[in-house]
């Protein structure tokens, strides 16, 4: 095998985490500021991929479908924060998992209802449908770049939020101590919205993106929630950087297990799982137990 | 006091009584249900072990009942009936040890940290079932026949009759009850129940928490395995929905839905999800969205579920 192999599967395992990434951020940063395990936060990322699909069609040009999808998948997050999600923050985590899973169910079907069951493909747009030539046989799509781009971008948008901003001192403070925020003057209710719509928002915009890469079928919403709970369980709960390298870390074991030992890359993402769960039971990042 | 106790009694009796009549009463598709329904109430029951007595949410047990499934369809022969005194050790103990194998791991993690190692784990071994090539993939398995309880060539008990397997699957369930219901009352028992209260506590007592965990951990996983090789002869098929993720947010949902910490509970919450499947089943082809509105609005509007309808707060 040349190097230009190992050369892709990097660049496939990068982006692969990258997603990965958007997705898992929203989801410990709910549980670590909100205290909610929001297990229908995979659903998210399904409905941003259907929504893809299907205004795509209509449209007939992607970008534009993402813009028109962005607000509806903004205001269905707030949605399930007003009238499911919000009930939970004094409930035990074992209401809020039973919950959520109810919501999954509904979203699941929802979608067949919507869309049926069949796997839908969505074409690269055409300004990105080129390929990158990298040796004489083979090159590398550009629209795979783009993904990575775009997620880096957001990434370093969101960390810059976090750190910088008014509301990231108010996203760190409720993180911190919830109480204290709230008799300091910070309204939860407002924050607590916003960081949840914003994670919907998020994970749908992967949704987005990844479908023109990764088949739009029922059920893609259960198989990323559960690798980002594991990248969540590597990187520590509420640790947005924990994300990044978790996701990172499964992306690239999972994309390199695929390309060179297909029987076992089921087990590997999860052995990484359990040799974590060994080594740093609370996770690599966490601030409190 | 002496009220309750008759009362209790009355119950004991009219449930026994209508266990043991319920094959003279219904057709074999019925008496079939009724099956499934004790499996899975004794699936229900051993995760009750851990959600309702020892405080630990798992969100992973249709692993232990795949396992208990797929080692008792492997095993079994391509023609003929499978041998009961060696099939049902055999899928017990293997669940068992899966049990133990991902437990010892999991139960590094606490509270919220191990609801999602449990469940990514099952995942795991989802994503094995279904991949490796030796399972079947996502057809699944047939078995040939139920199984015979044997001596050399003679056939003692055979359970291919529906109603033999339909009794000897309503006996476990009624064992296993029985089994946990004097566990919780044994020294081991109260250790899980401390260990759900006050861990930290336990630990400074001088318990070794982790080791009494892992063991309600293994226990509760041998006993998913036991409700999984009933459920694969009573469908005489297994396959990867068995350990579908789905598989154990609905079990956690019988035992919430039922009660936790009762047992009973968990046993009637699987009775009421298996025939509102059927229910909803036969009105819809999208029978799980209403299922999954009923599960929002029990986790919102039963906390203490079915079992906590007739009396008032003594379980925390």
């Amino acid at each position: 095998m040349d190097p230009s192999f190992y050369l892709i599967q990097l660049l496939n395992g990068v982006q692969y985490g990258f997603l990965l990434f958007l997705v898992a951020s929203g989801l410990t940063l709910v549980f670590g500021i909100m205290g909610v395990i929001n297990l229908a936060h995979g659903s998210f990322y399904m409905i941003g991929a259907y929504l893809a699909f299907w205004l795509g069609g209509l449209t007939g040009n992607l970008l534009l479908a993402v813009l028109i999808a962005l607000p509806i998948a903004f205001a269905v997050g707030l949605v399930v924060e007003r009238f499911a999600v919000s009930f939970l923050y004094e409930r035990s985590h074992l209401d809020q998992v039973l919950l959520t899973y109810g919501l999954i169910l509904v979203f699941n079907e929802l979608q067949r209802i919507l869309w049926g069951s069949d796997v839908h493909a969505v074409p690269v747009p055409e300004l990105l449908s080129a390929s990158l030539p990298l040796t004489e046989t083979q090159s590398y799509p550009v629209y795979r770049l783009f993904v990575s781009a775009a997620c880096l971008v957001i990434a370093i948008a969101l960390a810059l939020v976090v750190k910088k901003t008014r509301l990231g001192m108010a996203i760190r403070a409720g993180a911190a101590n919830r109480e204290m925020a709230e008799v300091l003057g910070l309204d939860i209710d407002r924050l607590f919205a916003i960081v949840f719509g914003a994670g919907a928002l998020m994970a749908a915009f992967a949704g987005m993106i990844a479908a023109p890469i990764e088949a739009v079928a029922p059920g893609m919403g259960d198989s990323i929630l559960v690798l980002s709970l594991v990248v969540v369980v590597i990187g520590g709960i509420g640790s947005i950087k924990g994300a990044f390298l978790g996701a990172m870390a499964i992306g690239l074991v999972d994309t390199f297990g695929k390309a060179l030992m297909p029987e076992f890359s089921g087990f590997l993402v999860y052995g990484l799982m359990g040799l974590s769960l060994i080594l740093r039971p609370q996770g690599l990042f966490t601030r409190e137990t | 006091m002496s009220d309750h106790r008759a009362v209790v009694l009355i119950l004991w009796a009219a449930g026994l009584l209508s266990l043991v009549a319920l094959p003279s009463l219904v057709d074999e598709y019925h008496l079939l249900l009724a099956t499934k329904i004790a499996a899975l109430a004794i699936f229900a029951m051993s995760l009750d072990l851990l959600v309702g007595h020892a405080g630990l949410v798992s969100f992973g047990h249709a692993a232990y009942l795949g396992a208990g499934a797929y080692a008792g369809a492997m095993i079994a022969p391509e023609y003929g009936p499978a041998e009961v005194l060696f099939s049902l050790p055999l899928s017990v103990g293997v669940a068992a040890l899966l049990a133990l194998v991902l437990g010892a791991m999991c139960l590094r993690a606490r509270g919220p940290y191990f609801i999602m190692a449990t469940l990514a784990f099952a995942q795991m071994v989802y994503f094995g079932v279904n991949d490796a090539p030796w399972f079947g993939g996502s057809d699944g398995r047939l078995i040939d026949s139920r199984p015979v309880v044997g001596l050399g060539e003679t056939v003692l008990l055979d359970f291919a009759d529906p109603v033999a397997f339909y009794l000897l699957t309503a006996t476990a369930l009624v064992a296993v009850y029985l089994l946990l219901r004097r566990l919780t009352k044994a020294p081991f028992g109260r250790a899980v129940a401390g260990i759900r209260v006050n861990e930290d506590r336990m630990r400074a007592l001088g318990y070794d928490t982790y080791r009494i965990k892992l063991a309600a951990f293994v226990l509760a996983g041998a006993l998913a395995g036991l409700a999984g090789w009933l459920l694969a002869y009573e469908a005489e098929y297994v396959s990867p929905a068995l350990l579908d993720w789905r598989q154990s947010g609905l079990v956690l949902m019988m035992v919430i839905l039922g009660g936790r910490g009762t047992f009973y509970g968990p046993a009637l919450g699987a009775a009421t999800l298996v025939l509102l499947e059927e229910v909803l089943a036969d009105l819809t082809p999208h029978w799980m969205l209403p299922l999954g509105l009923i599960v929002i609005v029990a986790v919102l509007v039963l906390p203490r579920g079915l079992a906590g309808l007739g009396r008032r707060g003594d379980h925390a």
